[in-house]
């Protein structure tokens, strides 16, 4: 059953991100990338995660991409959108990276699986009763200046995208 | 029963190396920026597979840092690309070649 859920999920996953590659107008990648993000959030909650699934639906669908939906149909540019001139160069550049990433996956994959689920101790078990409130308690116990300096990474990012987008700094005082 | 880690490394990699595709071939900006989104969720996936797989939380905590810094990027990234869109009226990469020998 898990693993019916997995491949629907990751196949969902792959498919929808070729597609924010490979379609042509914005607007049908960002709606793409939008369904990729609702099977993501799938996959956390099959791997016992359901606050960061929760997350991932209210920030990144309904706060980023509604930002970039935003922003596309406010600079109305869906046309003449084609790929780079470069992309030939590009091409060379990710073959062998993709070739490498095959060599290490299949070189790798049956040496990772074998001791998968074996080291699973007891004293972990708040893992699985309420992920919100152990995800809480590290949070605010072990990550404290982490989550500090985060809130600082977002004020910086709210006043530098309002400088940057406003108009002209200054024009009301002549 | 469980999925074995290495799917969701594969899983993992498929996404990222097409976001990597995806900034460098694309040549419409805000592509670019969702491209950059798919790489990040990649590592997403990872981290909460990881913390699944050991368990240990450290790694979803570290997702949610994540998730903040692709807000802060979206919200810069999009800024800069609206005075971009002022200045020249296109988002096409290709026409940004003031800093270009």
């Amino acid at each position: 059953m898990s693993q019916l859920f997995f491949g629907y999920f990751a196949g969902m996953i792959a498919i929808t991100s070729i597609l924010v590659v490979a379609l042509r107008n914005p607007v049908y990648s960002a709606l793409s990338l939008l369904v990729m993000f609702f099977h993501v959030a799938g996959l956390f909650i099959t791997l016992h995660a359901e606050f960061l699934a929760a997350v991932q639906i209210i920030v990144y669908a309904g706060a980023i991409l509604v930002l970039y939906l935003f922003v596309v149909m406010i600079l109305n540019v869906a046309q003449d959108d084609r790929y780079h001139s470069q992309w030939r160069i590009a091409g060379v550049v990710c073959i062998p990276l993709l070739i490498e990433s095959m060599l290490l996956l299949s070189g790798g994959a049956g040496a990772v699986n074998t001791g998968s689920r074996s080291l699973q101790s007891g004293p972990q078990d708040a893992i699985d009763t309420d992920n919100t409130l152990a995800i809480g308690k590290t949070l605010f116990s072990t990550y404290l200046f982490p989550f500090e300096v985060a809130s600082l990474v977002l004020l910086v990012a709210m006043i530098g995208a309002i400088v940057l987008a406003k108009r002209d700094i200054g024009e009301h005082n002549t | 029963m469980t999925i074995p880690i290495s799917y969701y490394l594969i899983l993992s990699a498929i996404v990222f190396l097409t976001g990597v595709v995806g900034v460098l071939i694309r040549r419409n900006i805000i592509a670019i920026l969702l491209s950059v989104e798919l790489m990040l969720n990649a590592t997403n996936i990872n981290f909460v597979a990881f913390s699944d797989h050991l368990q240990d939380l450290g790694g979803q905590v570290f997702v949610f840092f994540a998730l903040t810094v692709a807000a802060a990027e979206v919200a810069v990234g999009l800024a800069i690309i609206i005075a971009l869109h002022r200045s020249k009226s296109t988002i096409n990469v290709e026409e940004f070649n003031l800093l270009k020998w």
